[in-house]
């Protein structure tokens, strides 16, 4: 730290590791987490294996005080996308702070070797920070709730079954000396970051994290080059990927006002800095039904840093947010200086990386609708892997009938076009139609003129027609169209 | 005496040997060593372009990035351009002709490694394109070849297939794989003293890196020292691959005069680097009504890429294991290797044995749905027996044969016979959800098919104060093959394993090494470690005997004490005596694999010391509108002989297993028209996650069969032949597929089995009904 500079100084990121205050300044503000570990503290335990957030392998955990100051919570993150600048005021915590020194091993690490849990050793620190994320919210966890937890770590060495052994008993060994569930959720801890709060805004050269949104607006018109972070899950990408060189950066995760989700009768606002665990989870309270797709959005580590906000604004054609927020007829309120608007969801795409977006304007929030009574809802995507993999199509569908007849249809894909779009075709096809399986034929006749998809590498061309044709049948089945299993996530093996 | 010892250190299953330093992250990878101050980082400039000559490469705007200091390209290696270990045919650099789109045309050492990655794209190549061949058809069509085409006969293929009562013929298709280790590919080469060089390599076979580092800088081997304590992973991607990236660090260490690190980023080691060989297949089979192969026909290709490798070898192995555990009375294969402008393929555990085995399992599958009996019985009809027909189609006496057992036991455990019936009702009730089952088994050879690999040796130290310094030619890659060793030493001196500590793999340790491959590491490496430590013991007997007067056979070794008649010293008090009267308390080991012979020309002889069998059973559910699949259950029995780490032994068996899962199911790599990779991530490469080890899984290793063979402690390797356990998914999917068709109906499957695969195949065999 500079001599002279006072410690609440603007300009310093200021971060726990191990109970010690870090400042780190005069840095890249693109420098990742990984790199701060690796480059500049020494710290190797933590490794780099794809540098894109798809292996786990640089798992951390971190600390962050909530809004109101009275919790912790704690959340594993990719810290090879993770921009430094992002973690401040948080607790950061790698796979060198678990063991006490000259101490036994932390639970987690134990159970991990007791199990053989570890062969090459490499994916393992990220697959014990992952474990130790859960311990702290439940030691005892089912299997089910294990293989959520570890859907963004890859091993390529054990075939798993003793790293889910491990998760599975590490809630049994002896209370650690060091991270504890008791100690991480301390006043003692609490009034550590507590006393990282910030009075104004972090800002150095090329980053700047406003604190209002007030603030956000006019920085952005100010500097309307600038790139808007969030959680840095694409964005990671463009640094660590593409080499790019980011313009400066205005980072949205400390605007208090972001960071709200407000749920009304008429449906739930979520703030461009909620995550997307809390995103999806408010709108998977609302729709149950919606649970797997939520669950398969990419990982949980994706998913603690990623923004809902951020899947929308960056508008990916293969974006799995989308399609079903627009065919709940999702909108978005935008902010540009201090005017505000909303705008349909649909409407926001106008081409491949093409948006209704005027310079200096950003997304405040996306609105989802309250369930409407009576309304069928269902997203349903299709990818070579169930966890944390990018959609060959994703299909969403929300029908009303009255009578036996199909009143009203909304129906969106992901994968079959250069933007998340309604197929409106398929739409016009079924709606007027009673419910039938001849209308849901008809329906998915009509694809074909909503739709020319691409080959690449995730699908063919006519694959992607033929599944998504299949999907809105799947839809249908499920609505009670056939007795039978309809998924394999139904069915177990078969007994003796 | 020792039995007791090795029962120790057999039946109980100590943990891996650097496991606590695995969960703390105090396990030092190569990326984790300190580095000197004046170290520079390097990166791969790489080809845009499946092929074509380089009219220029302009390399001023590389060199004039930020913090640059040094560029490398062809003509800056001092030797051999070649990382090339069969055939020279491997440049390090290419130099005017590149013949895959990835391959590297220079390489660039800079301050930090973002430097030299932003540097490395900043390159102006001119190419003059070429007409590229991309795949095994284009390849055949044009004859275009590595290596020249093989061929195996025996008997009278073609007169008994003409009299065949039955006959089929089909198309095999297998795609390749990506090693995935979770480690990149790295090294470290660090200027020494009068030329020499010293590297640290993430490396399955450092000897080799070291050789053709030598060759590169123009040096000889003994000025050149590599070194690996381990690696996040190998899997055969780190057996001949390193030597590239090492010899490219050496290059641009050699012309700065600093220690340069290599780290390749993921995307580029994915483009640049080979994989498993995907192959096409198409045979000619005659068969009886009981399903018994009578005569076989069958034209085997791989797609080896631009240059040899290790392509010779890996398609000796595939055609090798063509029969896995049956018996090919009329046989004739032939293997073409394919040259094409793709990326080097190379080995992958099981090196060609699992797509051998892949084809003649789908030969098995529809000759069984052809006479519309369960494909098991037509397995165990073709069995190898234990007293005829036990000669293998190269010649090699089956003599350990216990697939029999294996498949009876499993099929019983497993309850085979019940879920079949079972599975067939829920299918003829299930319109969407289709189930399917599956039991194949595996017979692995186990040696080096080259036969001079199968040798190996250990350096062992005693010092004064007990403990014991072990080092051997074998790498460790997460294996376990460290911890293996150990038990051995421990084992033959009866101390405890905390006593024996095995130091990094070092070329000036022990000379000569052959690549940890082959899943014979433990036993090779095993037998010289424990000839290291039965010099020692004898010494220490003799002097034992010298000093109290004992006769040798009253001296026994065990937990840390040495029992001399009455008397009972500490190991570590008898070693000091001894020290102090002048005994050699270090020694090395030796091992060559006894029995083996390989006749290359004629393909004839016993390639292979013994053999490792499994087998397994798999049941998926298939979700006939989307094709995706899962895998509800898997029962593994597996033949690891007398274990010399049951756990370690188990830990190979899943994750083989499931490795050969992602192989068949969900890993697919995907280039474009252009001869681009276009998977090369793990977010568009998708290995295993998790989620993909069934909720349902039984694995066990099969007990009281030592192996035949006298291997250390009696044990079998166990590396690869698990991978090959996976063959029982891709039939299970087969299995489901078929139930949407008409009986008898074939499915149309390739691997890897993707949801579009599946999807195209339920839809193809849809329409066989129909017809």
């Amino acid at each position: 730290m500079t001599a002279g500079v006072p410690q609440s100084a603007s300009n310093i990121i200021r971060f726990l590791l191990d109970g010690e205050q870090v400042s780190a300044s005069g840095l890249p503000p693109t420098m990742t987490v990984l790199e701060y570990l690796r480059e500049v503290a020494h710290r190797t335990g933590t490794k780099e294996g794809c540098a894109e957030g798809d292996c786990g392998a640089c798992t951390v955990v971190l600390g962050e005080l909530a809004p109101d100051g009275t919790r912790v919570g704690y959340r594993a993150v990719n810290s090879c996308i993770r921009l430094l600048p992002t973690i401040d005021g948080q607790d950061l915590v790698t796979v060198e702070s678990l063991q006490a020194r000259d101490g036994p091993l932390h639970p987690v690490q134990q159970a991990m070797v007791d199990h053989h849990g570890s062969q090459c050793g490499f994916c393992t620190p990220g697959f014990v920070m992952s474990l130790f994320a859960l311990y702290l919210h439940n030691p005892s966890p089912a299997r089910e709730q294990v293989l959520e937890a570890l859907a963004g770590n890859l091993c390529r060495c054990t075939g798993y079954r003793p790293i889910i052994d491990a998760g599975m008993r590490m809630g049994g060994y002896p209370t650690p000396a060091n991270w504890s569930r008791e100690a991480a959720y301390s006043s003692a801890r609490l009034a550590a970051l507590r006393a990282l709060r910030r009075t104004q805004s972090l800002k150095f050269p090329g980053f700047r994290a406003p604190r209002s949104c007030d603030e956000l607006a006019a920085a952005f018109e100010a500097d309307p080059g600038a790139v808007l972070l969030a959680g840095g899950t694409d964005i990671g990408l463009w640094v660590t990927q593409q080499l790019r060189e980011l313009p400066s950066i205005i980072y949205i995760g400390e605007v208090a006002e972001l960071k709200c989700i407000r749920s009304d009768a008429a449906g739930i606002m979520i703030g461009a800095a909620v995550p997307l665990t809390e995103g999806w989870g408010a709108i998977v309270a609302a729709y149950p039904q919606l649970a797997e797709l939520a669950q398969r959005f990419g990982s949980p580590p994706v998913r603690n840093s990623g923004t809902l906000c951020g899947n929308i604004a960056n508008g990916s054609p293969i974006g799995d947010a989308m399609p079903v927020l627009i065919a709940l007829g999702a909108e978005i309120e935008l902010r540009r200086g201090s005017h505000t608007r909303r705008l349909p969801l649909d409407q926001f795409y106008l081409g491949y990386q093409r948006k209704d977006l005027a310079s200096a304007e950003f997304i405040t929030a996306v609105v989802v609708p309250a369930p409407q009574a009576g309304r069928r809802v269902a997203s349903y995507k299709v990818s070579k892997r169930f966890d944390q993999d990018i959609s060959a199509v994703c299909a969403a569908f929300a029908v009303d009938q009255q009578g036996d007849r199909v009143s009203f249809a909304r129906i969106a894909f992901g994968g079959l076009a250069a933007i998340p779009a309604r197929a409106r075709a398929t739409e016009a096809a079924l709606t007027g139609r009673p419910w039938n399986l001849d209308s849901i034929e008809t329906a998915a006749a009509a694809l074909t003129e909503d739709f020319r998809p691409l080959t690449d590498l995730r699908a063919s061309s006519a694959y992607r027609l033929q599944a998504a044709g299949n999907l809105l049948r799947r839809f249908y089945f499920e609505s009670g169209g056939v007795a039978n299993a309809v998924r394999t996530a139904e069915v177990v093996a078969s007994a003796r | 005496m020792r039995a007791s010892a090795m029962a120790d250190a057999v039946d109980t299953a100590p943990r891996h040997e650097s496991a606590h330093l695995h969960v703390s992250g105090q396990a030092l990878y190569a990326d984790d060593i300190a580095l000197p101050a004046d170290a520079l980082h390097a990166a791969f400039g790489i080809s845009a372009i499946a092929h074509g000559h380089i009219r220029t490469l302009d390399l001023a705007p590389v060199l004039a990035s930020p913090n640059v200091s040094s560029v490398a390209v062809a003509s800056d290696i001092p030797g051999e351009n070649n990382y090339g270990s069969v055939l020279h045919d491997d440049p390090i650099f290419a130099d005017g002709l590149v013949q895959y789109a990835g391959q590297p045309l220079f390489a660039v050492a800079a301050r930090s490694h973002g430097a030299a990655r932003k540097a490395a794209r900043q390159a102006r190549v001119d190419y003059q394109p070429l007409p590229a061949i991309l795949d095994i058809r284009a390849a055949l069509a044009a004859h275009s070849f590595v290596l020249p085409t093989e061929r195996l006969v025996r008997g009278n293929p073609d007169e008994i297939l003409a009299l065949a009562p039955r006959r089929a013929r089909g198309t095999v298709i297998i795609g390749g794989q990506d090693h995935f280790y979770l480690e990149g590919q790295i090294a470290i080469a660090l200027p020494q003293e009068d030329g020499t060089m010293l590297v640290h390599s993430s490396t399955q076979h450092p000897s080799e890196v070291q050789q053709l580092v030598a060759h590169a800088l123009a040096r000889h081997a003994h000025d050149v020292t590599v070194q690996c304590r381990r690696m996040g992973g190998g899997f055969g991607g780190k057996e001949t691959q390193p030597a590239l990236i090492a010899a490219a660090a050496a290059v641009l260490a050699h012309k700065t005069g600093r220690p340069v690190k290599l780290r390749v980023d993921r995307d580029t080691d994915m483009l640049m680097t080979g994989k498993r060989h995907d192959f096409l297949a198409e045979y000619d089979v005659g068969f009886d009504d009981t399903g018994r192969v009578l005569a076989l026909r069958i034209m085997l290709a791989s797609r080896c890429g631009y240059s040899a490798d290790l392509s010779g070898p890996v398609n000796d192995r595939a055609l090798m294991h063509l029969d896995n555990a049956y018996f090919l009375e009329h046989v004739e294969i032939i293997s073409h290797r394919c040259k094409t402008h793709t990326v080097s393929n190379t080995a992958f555990r099981g090196f060609g044995g699992p797509q051998g085995m892949l084809v003649i399992e789908q030969i098995i599958d529809h000759i069984a749905r052809t006479l519309g009996t369960d494909a098991l019985a037509v397995r165990q009809r073709n069995f190898y027996g234990t007293d005829c027909r036990n000669v293998t189609h190269y010649g090699q006496t089956v003599e350990d044969n216990v697939i029999h057992k294996i498949v009876e036991r499993l099929a019983a455990d497993a309850h085979y016979a019940q879920r079949r019936r079972q599975i067939g009702a829920w299918n003829a009730a299930s319109p969407i959800i289709k189930r399917g089952l599956a039991l194949t088994p595996v017979k692995f050879g186990i040696s080096f098919t080259s036969t001079a690999f199968n040798q190996a040796g250990a350096l062992l130290h005693v010092y004064s104060d007990g403990t014991v310094l072990l080092n051997h030619g074998g790498t460790e890659m997460g294996q376990g093959l460290f911890t293996k060793i150990a038990q051995v030493v421990a084992a033959e001196l009866g101390l405890p394993l905390a006593a024996i500590r095995v130091s990094a793999t070092d070329t000036a340790k022990v000379p000569n090494t052959s690549a940890s491959a082959a899943s014979s590491s433990s036993d090779l490496n095993g037998k010289a470690a424990q000839a290291a430590a039965q010099t020692i013991r004898q010494r220490l007997v003799q002097h034992a005997c010298d000093s109290y007067g004992a006769e040798a056979q009253q001296v026994r070794f065990q937990e840390g004490r040495v029992l001399i008649g009455e008397r009972s010293v500490s190991f570590g008090e008898l070693v000091e005596n001894a020290y102090r009267a002048r005994i050699s308390l270090s020694s090395t080991g030796y091992y060559r694999t006894p029995k083996i012979q390989w006749d290359k020309a004629a393909m004839r002889g016993r390639p292979f010391f013994y053999f490792a069998y499994g087998a397994a059973v798999s049941e998926v559910a298939v979700d006939c509108l989307s094709g995706e699949t899962q895998l509800l259950r898997v029962d593994i029995l597996h033949d690891a002989g007398t274990p010399l780490n049951s756990a370690i032994d188990l830990g190979q068996t899943e994750g083989g297993f499931l490795q050969g899962v992602g192989w068949l199911t969900s890993e697919e790599l995907w280039w474009n028209d252009d001869g681009e990779l276009r998977t090369h991530a793990p977010s568009t490469y998708k290995i295993p996650t998790a989620r993909d080890w069934p909720a349902e899984a039984t694995v066990r290793l099969l007990d009281c069969e030592p192996n035949r063979e006298d291997t250390i402690y009696r044990s079998k390797a166990v590396g690869e032949p698990p991978l090959m356990l996976a063959i029982s998914v891709l039939h299970a999917i087969r299995d489901a597929v078929a139930s949407c068709g008409a009986a008898g109906a074939l499915p149309e499957l390739p691997a890897p089995a993707t949801p579009e695969a599946v999807l195209r195949a339920i839809g193809g065999i849809r329409r066989g009904a129909g017809a």
